[in-house]
């Protein structure tokens, strides 16, 4: 590249970056700043101030960590987090547990009539929630699942089963087929075919959609929102804006900390992942 | 015992060689996902469709046959059309937004350069951090007193300007210093365009990207033999070659924005005086406030026309990225 284009890259590159990252830069900021050094709208809400709104290069003298650990001491935001690990794990395991086989007949046995069935099951995850949030909060009441996180361990499946399969799908496709039909050959079934070659080559793949079927439990919203009432049993979804935003009163420096601390983790994997999932979720499409 | 061993064994095996065929062993493997989707999408889109022609309210799973009343009473209440409506403007401004950014940034980031891993990371943030929490962070940064927007306006002098540019463009008639991103409508409709924007625009970029990648160099090589430099080759070589691509990442966030309910419920709860009401926080509003479940259910079955076509057309352009 010639000095021209390297400027014009990060010329169109930086602001792009600035404005994509600037809410966690400032999540990051906020959730150290003491309560004086926020509430007065003369300092700037860039940096840390001393109490004249002087900016200081020694920041931190002039932030706490008191509002992260209210957080954690006050509030259920530590429950929360487990429930989130809990019902992620749980519903990753139930997506595996039904996602995998799918895939693996759709990739390899079903002939022509499995290339409609993946994108079948590749348009129910096109279904938003919000289509069926009213009928499913009241299954759940009927059922005596409201209010309890095995109801969202249930209800999650149905986005994440449809997403895993497809990735699954695109990923078991890019596996050589001549690797099973030796094994086949020697004698073995498909299953043991599928469990002892398939699988191990696979594994990239299937942690991608671990990541990616977990993180779409994180993100759920309105689900968590309907069918959990007490604050014990939300995960952080729901439980940071309905319990840590109570009406005008703000916990600001709290509520960043609580946003950042489960983003910062899953943005990591989302870049270590990242070109994995793109495989995956284009089907294969692009070689 | 030996009659017996023989009986049983070819049985046994016979069926075991039956599902090693695959026209039992595929079907046996997809069976237990299709049956699960059945019982947890499939129900509960029947049970919509069936609550939306009912009187149901909240606390009961039936209620009377009302036929489609639901869905004409919805279609003349101001609210459900200002909803429709600001579904379709958020929708469409935001992936035009979206469209425009993605072309040109991943235009850029397919380049080498430095720090290109730090760049990337930081794009992606907005689209792998749960979208709850991201938006908390934007309501912190619109606040009615702390907005850092305002803040940096007023420093650089520019909130005056501002204010008369909106009142210019006809946008906010009687806007006053500090602005109220999310407590006057206009400025609200714009907020949330641009939060959706934000959000989607990371997985657009990334399926941009991987479009790109796509095209053989064979084709950039015989685009250089004829001649193709700059705007022509933008417009005959690399326009037509991610058109499909570029569709299919655009119909995504089609659904991923008119599906939200969380942006606008965490932003504005459909306010100000319901002026930024989408059809899924209406939805809400209606079938668990107000316990119309019937009501809701029909509030909320509009956004399936729009789902349909979105569908049938993102088939046909996976379909044509797969050909090319």
């Amino acid at each position: 590249m010639t000095w021209r284009q390297k400027l014009a890259t990060y010329l169109v590159v930086g602001p792009f970056a600035i404005v994509l990252a600037f809410p966690f830069y400032f999540a990051l900021v906020t959730m150290f700043k003491t309560n004086l050094d926020l509430a007065n709208v003369q300092h700037s809400p860039y940096v840390y101030n001393d109490l004249e709104g002087n900016f200081r290069w020694d920041f931190w003298n002039y932030a706490t960590t008191e509002h992260v650990a209210f957080l954690f001491e006050e509030t259920n935001y530590p429950r929360w987090l487990v429930n989130t690990l809990l019902v992620g794990g749980i519903v990753v395991g139930i997506t595996l547990l039904f996602a995998m086989p799918a895939g693996y007949a759709l990739a390899r046995l079903a002939g022509r009539w499995g290339q409609s069935a993946g994108v079948g099951i590749f348009l129910v995850y096109l279904v938003p929630p919000t289509l069926l949030f009213l009928p499913l909060s009241r299954l759940v009441t009927e059922l005596g699942l409201k209010d309890r996180l095995l109801a969202l361990m249930l209800v999650y499946p149905s986005f994440t089963i449809p997403f895993a399969t497809w990735l699954l799908m695109g990923f078991f496709k890019t596996i050589p087929q001549e690797l099973e039909e030796a094994a086949l050959v020697d004698g073995a079934s498909r299953l043991r075919a599928l469990a002892s070659i398939v699988l191990p080559i696979s594994l990239p793949g299937i942690l991608t959609v671990v990541i990616f079927a977990f993180s779409l439990c994180v993100n759920e919203f309105i689900y968590a929102f309907t069918f959990i009432s007490t604050s014990e049993h939300r995960t952080i979804s729901a439980g940071i804006p309905n319990d840590l935003i109570r009406g005008d009163v703000f916990f600001w420096q709290s509520l960043m900390a609580a946003t950042l601390i489960p983003s910062i983790p899953l943005a990591l994997l989302y870049n270590a992942f990242l070109d994995r999932f793109i495989k995956g979720f284009t089907g294969g499409a692009f070689r | 015992m030996e009659a017996q061993a023989a009986r049983v064994g070819p049985a046994a095996r016979s069926w075991r060689h039956a599902f090693e065929s695959r026209r039992v062993l595929a079907p046996a493997l997809i069976a237990p996902a299709v049956l699960f989707m059945v019982l947890v999408v499939g129900v509960p889109f029947a049970w919509a469709i069936y609550l939306s022609m009912t009187d149901a309210v909240g606390g009961s799973l039936t209620g009377n046959w009302v036929g489609l009343d639901n869905f004409t009473e919805a279609w003349q209440d101001e609210n459900f059309r200002r909803a429709l409506r600001n579904t379709l403007i958020f929708t469409l401004a935001s992936q035009a937004l979206v469209v425009v950014g993605a072309a040109l940034l991943s235009a850029f980031l397919v380049r080498d350069f430095r720090g290109k891993w730090l760049v990337r990371f930081l794009v992606i943030l907005p689209w792998a951090a749960p979208v709850v929490l991201s938006t908390i962070g934007w309501l912190w940064i619109l606040d009615s007193l702390y907005s850092v927007v305002n803040w940096t306006l007023a420093r650089l002098s520019l909130d005056g300007a501002l204010v008369w540019l909106l009142d210019a463009v006809g946008l906010e008639e009687d806007a006053q210093v500090p602005l109220q991103w999310l407590g006057r409508p206009n400025l609200a409709l714009v907020a949330i365009t641009l939060v959706h924007a934000w959000r989607i625009l990371p997985f657009a970029v990334v399926i941009f990207i991987a479009g790109r990648a796509s095209i053989p160099s064979e084709v950039e090589d015989a685009a250089r033999i004829d001649g193709a430099t700059g705007l022509k080759k933008l417009w005959y070589v690399d326009v037509p070659l991610q058109l499909p691509i570029a569709l299919v990442a655009v119909l995504f966030g089609i659904v991923f924005t008119a599906g939200d309910f969380a942006v606008v419920y965490i932003l504005t709860r459909g306010g100000p005086f319901n002026s930024t009401q989408v059809l899924p926080t209406w939805a809400y509003a209606i079938g668990i406030d107000s316990g119309s479940l019937g009501a809701g259910a029909a509030i909320s079955l509009y956004l399936f026309p729009l789902l349909v076509v979105v569908s049938v057309l993102m088939l046909y352009f996976a379909r044509r990225v797969q050909v090319t």
